[in-house]
């Protein structure tokens, strides 16, 4: 069994079919990046690992669990292993940078003091080169300082598995780069299993070891990033030469 | 199948878009008394399986409630003083200006105090709480509690549906005060009445049960108020626009609400 497993997935919202059958298989270790075109549902398959939504079919396995079949506590629990950047960071505009960074720490670690909250959340904060913001509220910040802050907030409890969801979407190159940068870090440095979805193909091939296609509601083909780039496939081989975005 | 297209023919077109109407509305109808339901129901299962968020209620109350006393006291002052106003002038007409504090007082404390009071926080606060969780809910910010494995309900709902049930009768309280207290100035300048007996008058005929059926109606608007916003703020779709949509119908239903649980409220109370 592998790390992280969907397995004959059926999703759909309303009268719109978004999976039918979809099968991925994750290793444990690996970054693994999602492709697709928009409203093709990458971020959903981010959710429903998660438990966010419930899939109508199939099976997604965690760790030898099967996420759709567990329950809130269950849920509660595995989210902590878990750490999620969300496309346009969402972070809680009413808390500082710091209460931010802490929020999962407090949910997950209610034990700990308040001293030592601290100290992981300006470690936290460091390691996305941040370590003067804590203070700040996020709408001081910039569009990049955000995505960082919630990176930072996302690897707070020292998450196994770290899904990315459009990460560098709206950036600038300096930032997307240094997104980039610390995503491939995290890996190196925690050996983290991490999920990025994106459609930004530098940024895909700079940072996986792996990438999957999500094309006309299935995974269309997995492959290294080698694989992927020598494909002879049609669909692959438009959308990495952007001739199409809507898949 | 024959005869159904012939039936089908025969029904003229208008009655069939005006039922289909009637027929759609009622189901969205239900499907939002459905969904506050649900809501209230996971309201309940987070009070008995989450930590109680003591620190946000508090917070809650601050919001709804110390930041409102200032409005609700201003709307009750000025009740007080146009009632007395009319009431003195229509009194007048038969020599009765000195029963002005016993009408005062009942039309206050039954109704006027505690649905006036209501309807200002449904406007104020109900349409910032929908506000704030709409804007949260299409900034991924609702989704980001719960991946964080935080309940939303419990952050987010129970506090503020708690401080909306009990703010508004203590807020009601206030104005109901005021606004004798406007009605006795205003009483006093304009006739020949003393405070006094003004307030007196008031003590005499305002029995516990007017008082009480009045506070314990708020008790029930508070409720409306604070479920309405949240379940609106919850169910906010389509960014910015949405947020607006979401606030508007946010204090439209809030006040609906609060004229029909006042009449039911008001005939069941009368029963006592």
């Amino acid at each position: 069994m592998e790390f992280i497993e969907f397995q004959n997935l059926n999703k759909a919202f309303d009268t719109k079919v978004i999976y039918t059958d979809l099968n991925l298989k994750i290793h444990k270790g690996e970054t693994i990046t999602i492709i697709g075109g928009s409203g093709t549902g990458k971020s959903v398959m981010l959710k429903l690992l998660l438990g966010l939504i419930e899939a109508d079919g199939g099976k997604i396995i965690f760790d030898d669990k099967d996420v759709t079949t567990l329950d809130r506590e269950e849920l509660i629990s595995i989210r902590g292993r878990f750490g999620m950047l969300f496309q346009g960071g969402a972070l809680f505009d009413s808390m500082t940078v710091y209460e931010n960074v802490a929020y999962p720490l407090r949910e997950h670690f209610p034990e700990y003091e308040e001293e030592k909250v601290g100290k992981i959340v300006q470690e936290k904060l460091e390691v996305v080169g941040l370590p003067d913001v804590a203070e700040m509220m996020p709408s001081d910040l910039s569009g990049g300082m955000k995505k960082r802050v919630a990176l930072a907030r996302a690897i707070a409890t020292d998450p196994e598995v770290i899904l990315y969801d459009e990460p560098t979407t709206g950036l600038d190159p300096t930032n997307t780069n240094r997104i980039n940068e610390l995503i491939i870090g995290l890996k190196k440095r925690f050996q983290v299993t991490s999920i990025v979805v994106t459609h930004d193909m530098n940024s895909a091939f700079k940072v996986s070891d792996r990438l999957a296609l999500l094309y006309n509601k299935k995974i269309e083909i997995v492959g290294s990033k080698e694989e992927i780039d020598q494909s002879t496939n049609e669909v692959v081989k438009k959308f990495i030469n952007g001739e199409i975005e809507e898949l | 199948m024959a005869d159904e297209s012939l039936v089908a023919k025969e029904v003229p077109k208008g009655f069939q878009v005006f039922f289909g109407d009637i027929g759609q509305a009622f189901f969205t109808g239900m499907g939002y008394i459905g969904g506050l339901a649900t809501l209230v129901l996971d309201i309940f299962r987070s009070l008995f399986s989450d930590p109680y968020p003591l620190n946000d209620t508090v917070k809650q109350f601050e919001e709804v409630g110390l930041k409102s006393t200032s409005l609700t006291s201003l709307i009750g002052l000025f009740t007080g003083l146009v009632i007395a106003v009319q009431f003195i002038v229509g009194l007048e007409r038969f020599g009765l200006q000195l029963y002005t504090g016993q009408i005062v007082g009942i039309a206050i404390t039954r109704e006027l105090g505690p649905v006036l009071t209501a309807l200002m926080v449904a406007a104020r606060v109900g349409a910032g709480i929908t506000a704030e969780i709409g804007s949260m809910n299409v900034t991924e910010q609702v989704q980001a509690i719960e991946a964080m494995g935080a309940n939303p309900i419990n952050k987010l709902v129970v506090p503020r549906v708690v401080a909306t049930t009990f703010c508004v009768p203590i807020l009601a309280v206030i104005a109901d005060i005021i606004g004798i207290l406007g009605a006795m100035v205003i009483t006093t300048l304009e006739t020949e009445v003393g405070g006094k007996y003004f307030l007196d008058q008031v003590t005499d005929t305002v029995q516990m049960i007017d008082f009480g059926s009045g506070i314990a109606k708020t008790f029930f608007f508070g409720f409306f108020i604070g479920i309405i916003a949240c379940y609106q703020g919850l169910q906010t779709r389509g960014g910015t626009e949405g947020v607006g949509r979401s606030t508007t119908l946010s204090v439209v239903y809030s006040s609906i609400c609060i004229f029909v649980a006042d009449f039911f409220l008001t005939k069941l109370f009368l029963t006592f």
